[in-house]
């Protein structure tokens, strides 16, 4: 089993007392997107969230069942939580950039976990930033902040920050949701070029970008796993009626 | 039309309330500078007092001032953050938590010259500090690290989380994150906050007269060794501020020109806060470009 | 975690060492700052403790009653037998304070009106700053401006010196004014725009509304901030001693000399000896101040827990 490989088993997270995801079992293949559907509040974020144990972060947030990463299970108490999330990159919905330059926003995480040659630095933000479609249009500007950039930059450059420190996983949560459509579009063309590289979870509420961009499609509905299946199957000929429905419209 | 008309009364009450405080406050002001500005020259500003002849100066107290200022912002801004960060990002949500946080607005309702007389008692006499800069430098701090804890404390609860949940999940230490990603952010409205602290620990007297003391030794200007007595640089020697001078004159001024020394005095003084004041909202907007333009 | 990363370029976690380098990070930054908070909760212990050891003293050892100080008339802590009657310094105390609060609250009042219903862009631009400055200025300057002004004044309009509880709470009614209009201000801030917009729609006026809605349901953030002026104006030192005289007796009229606790302990402190009698009861009067701070912050605390329902 490789680093690059993700399943859960019989995962399931609580705040406090409302269980938000309800005994879910997963298998993410290696170097494939898959994207999480399903209407708000259905648990597709909180599932993506305990892939890196971020839910730790909310007070009163429990998970019970195993996510394993290569060899090990990472709801076991005694991983070591930040090194884990140093293989775990992960996209929010809105941009997110440090309030550093653009080079320090991507060269921020690889010094951090060691690396302090100056030229390997300029590599690394140089290959990250190439790898987002971003380098032509800000290696004149590096030292700008980044912030100066447009929403759909912002959101590649926060992409390439997760590049830059080598994860093996990508998650996204709605990463073209608060972008215009040309940006979305070149999100979507990047994601089908990562995919090359990096194993990726996608939650999107549009299904016709989870139609586009990924191979598999998981459909969530109050917490709990209704279908998972190939992509064009799952679209052309869903096995469940609440997932027709859904992809259909009738609700959601 | 009654209740037209007692809306009309009402709101030129209110109005008139309203321009009247700023009418203080111009009075006020224009009082101090007018009835102080006169005096201060340059010869004033750095000439010792006189106890009984005119022609006294503030030279001394306005250094002490200055040099208690920046004592009293060393110790106060690492341990003040420190708290702070505690409060927002490592204390869980349960009683000790809100006993603390008690205790924290507690402290900051001292009356200041209570805080003066425990440091009297402690810093003064039990520590054995004496009347001293650093008597005086502990008994501010005491007085300010309550507002610079609740500062610190807000000003990182307002960093959105993303930034925190992004530096965490690029694999850094929730230490790391909040030093390098959440700081940088909250900076300004920290800095910010600290220099109006700092202006009212420029002002503060009560806590000082049991504690840095309302005297101040002859000085030595030229003398820049910390351990010599006649050093200004000396924290160990009594340092009466330009406050506490103020205070002092006008309850036993000997000298034939008292009045003027006091007048003078409280212009600088009040001149300095403006400062304090106006620096910190511009320094505040300085330090945010800087900080995420460049690095 | 120790398998090599897509691009197979220098791979960043297989140094041995990685896995300690946060961990030590971490443990030193958490060491900090639960020590920050530590040097917090020792302070303000010791505060109590050192105060309460040394003002309790007269009346566990030293022989004076604390119902003939808190009730008693007479402080003459050099007679013979020594009387220490803090009365006349209670009096002054709540006396001046209460007296500012009551001419400072209507003028902070109007003023956070202004703020939030009136004119609110002017009242940011002009308003704001100058409550601000005001609240910038130091207090011995205001005691200053006092000694120089205020006093006169009523020296010159009114029958007496012109010293005494009148001048001291003109004094403080300027120097609460500042905290008393931030809290109003801040209250009626946070009221939800329905209220208004609910009474406006019944066709009640602008001043109906403040008076009959917002003024009432505000009332409790007001009375915080009203109670706050008031222990801030119970714990000032320099700028009441300035001005109120410092006879330790009751005044007949607002415009003779009197003294409160502040006053009194800046007075007297520095011509006192460490543990004689006299001294050991000017830290009994530093005790009381103390628990009134107690007692204003809890009040408050209550007045909050109001406000939340």
């Amino acid at each position: 089993m490789s680093a690059q490989s993700l399943t859960t088993k019989d995962l399931s997270v609580f705040y406090g007392e409302k269980q938000a995801v309800k005994k879910v079992s997963m298998d993410f293949p290696e170097r494939e997107v898959v994207a999480l559907i399903g209407p708000s509040g259905c648990g597709k974020s909180t599932f993506l969230r305990s892939l890196n144990r971020m839910n730790d972060l909310i007070s009163g947030a429990r998970i019970e069942g195993e996510i394993w990463i290569g060899d090990q299970n990472i709801c076991d108490p005694s991983t070591d939580v930040v090194s884990l999330r140093q293989k775990i990159g992960m996209v929010w919905q809105k941009p997110n950039p440090f309030h550093k330059s653009i080079y320090e926003n991507i060269a921020f995480g690889p010094r951090y976990h060691g690396i302090r040659n100056r030229k390997q630095l300029d590599e690394i933000v140089e290959t990250s930033l190439r790898k987002t479609a971003l380098w032509d249009e800000v290696k004149d500007r590096l030292n700008q902040s980044g912030l100066a950039l447009s929403g759909g930059q912002q959101q590649r450059l926060c992409i390439a920050r997760s590049l830059a420190v080598q994860p093996n996983i990508l998650l996204m949560d709605e990463p073209a949701s608060a972008l215009d459509p040309v940006s979305t579009a070149k999100i979507e063309e990047l994601i089908a070029e990562l995919k090359k590289d990096y194993t990726i979870v996608i939650v999107t509420h549009n299904m016709q970008q989870a139609a586009r961009v990924s191979d598999r499609t998981a459909f969530f509905f109050l917490g709990d796993l209704v279908e998972y299946d190939d992509t064009q199957k799952m679209f052309t000929n869903p096995s469940k009626k609440s997932t027709d429905d859904y992809i259909s419209g009738r609700f959601g | 039309m009654r209740a037209k008309t007692v809306d009309r009364i009402a709101t030129a009450v209110i109005v008139c309330v309203a321009g009247f405080i700023i009418l203080l406050l111009a009075a006020l002001l224009g009082y101090l500078l007018v009835r102080g500005l006169g005096h201060i020259s340059f010869d004033f500003l750095t000439s010792a007092p006189q106890a009984l002849k005119a022609g006294g100066g503030i030279g001394p107290q306005l250094f002490n001032s200055v040099f208690l200022l920046v004592l009293t912002m060393i110790i106060t801004v690492p341990l003040g953050i420190g708290a702070g960060i505690y409060m927002s990002e490592y204390a869980k949500d349960n009683k000790l938590t809100a006993f603390i946080r008690l205790i924290v607005e507690v402290l900051s309702s001292f009356p200041s010259i209570v805080i003066g007389l425990f440091g009297l008692l402690v810093i003064v006499n039990t520590f054995g500090f004496g009347y001293s800069l650093l008597s005086g430098a502990l008994a501010l701090t005491i007085f300010n690290l309550p507002m610079m804890v609740r500062l610190t404390e807000q000003s990182l609860r307002s960093v959105p989380k993303e930034q925190k949940e992004a530096g965490l999940a690029l694999g850094l230490s929730r230490w790391k994150t909040i030093m390098s990603v959440m700081i940088p952010v909250a900076l300004p409205s920290i800095v910010t906050g600290s220099i109006l602290a700092a202006g009212r620990v420029f002002g503060e007297a009560a806590a000082l007269l049991f504690t840095a003391g309302m005297s101040s030794p002859r000085l030595d200007f030229s003398d820049w060794n910390p351990l010599s007595p006649t050093s200004p640089l000396n924290p160990m020697r009594p340092a009466e501020t330009l406050a506490v001078h103020i205070w002092k004159i006008n309850s036993e001024g000997l000298a034939p020109d008292a009045p003027e020394i006091a007048a003078g005095a409280s212009a600088v003084l009040v001149i300095m806060v403006l400062l304090f004041n106006l620096g910190a909202r511009w320094l505040g907007r300085v330090v945010y470009r800087k900080l995420t333009a460049s690095k | 975690m120790n398998l090599p990363a897509p691009n197979s370029r220098e791979d960043l976690a297989t140094k041995p060492n990685k896995f300690r380098k946060h961990v030590m990070e971490e443990l030193r930054g958490k060491a900090f700052v639960y020590f920050c908070v530590l040097l917090l909760v020792i302070t303000i212990f010791s505060i109590v403790y050192f105060i309460a050891s040394r003002g309790l003293t007269p009346f566990i050892s030293q022989g004076v009653s604390i119902k003939d100080m808190l009730f008693g008339l007479k402080w003459r802590p050099e007679g013979n037998p020594p009387q220490f009657g803090a009365l006349p310094f209670l009096f002054g105390s709540f006396a001046t304070s209460i007296l500012a609060a009551v001419i400072a609250a209507p003028l902070g009042f109007c003023a956070a009106v202004f703020m939030t219903e009136i004119m609110p862009k002017f009242g940011k631009s002009a308003l704001q700053p100058a409550i601000e400055l005001l609240a910038g200025i130091p207090s011995v300057v205001y005691g200053f401006v006092g000694l120089s002004v205020v006093v006169p004044f009523y020296r010159d309009t009114f029958p007496g010196q012109g010293i005494g509880i009148m001048a001291g709470a003109t004094v403080l009614s300027i120097m609460i004014l500042p905290t008393v209009t931030t809290i109003a201000t801040d209250a009626l801030r946070s009221l939800p725009n329905g209220l208004k917009e609910g009474s406006y729609a019944l066709g009640a006026t602008r001043w109906q509304t403040i008076y009959r809605m917002i003024l009432p349901t505000a009332l409790p953030s007001l009375l915080t901030g009203v109670v706050l002026g008031i222990a801030r104006a119970f714990g000032e030192a320099l700028a009441v001693q300035m001005v109120i005289g410092n006879a330790p007796h009751i005044p007949h009229s607002l415009f003779e000399s009197a003294t409160t606790l502040t006053s009194i302990i800046t007075q007297s402190m520095g011509n006192t000896t460490s543990g004689s009698l006299h001294n050991n009861a000017l830290w009994s009067l530093a005790l009381i101040l103390l628990l009134m701070t107690f007692l204003f912050v809890f009040i408050v605390r209550v007045l909050e827990r109001r406000v939340k329902r």
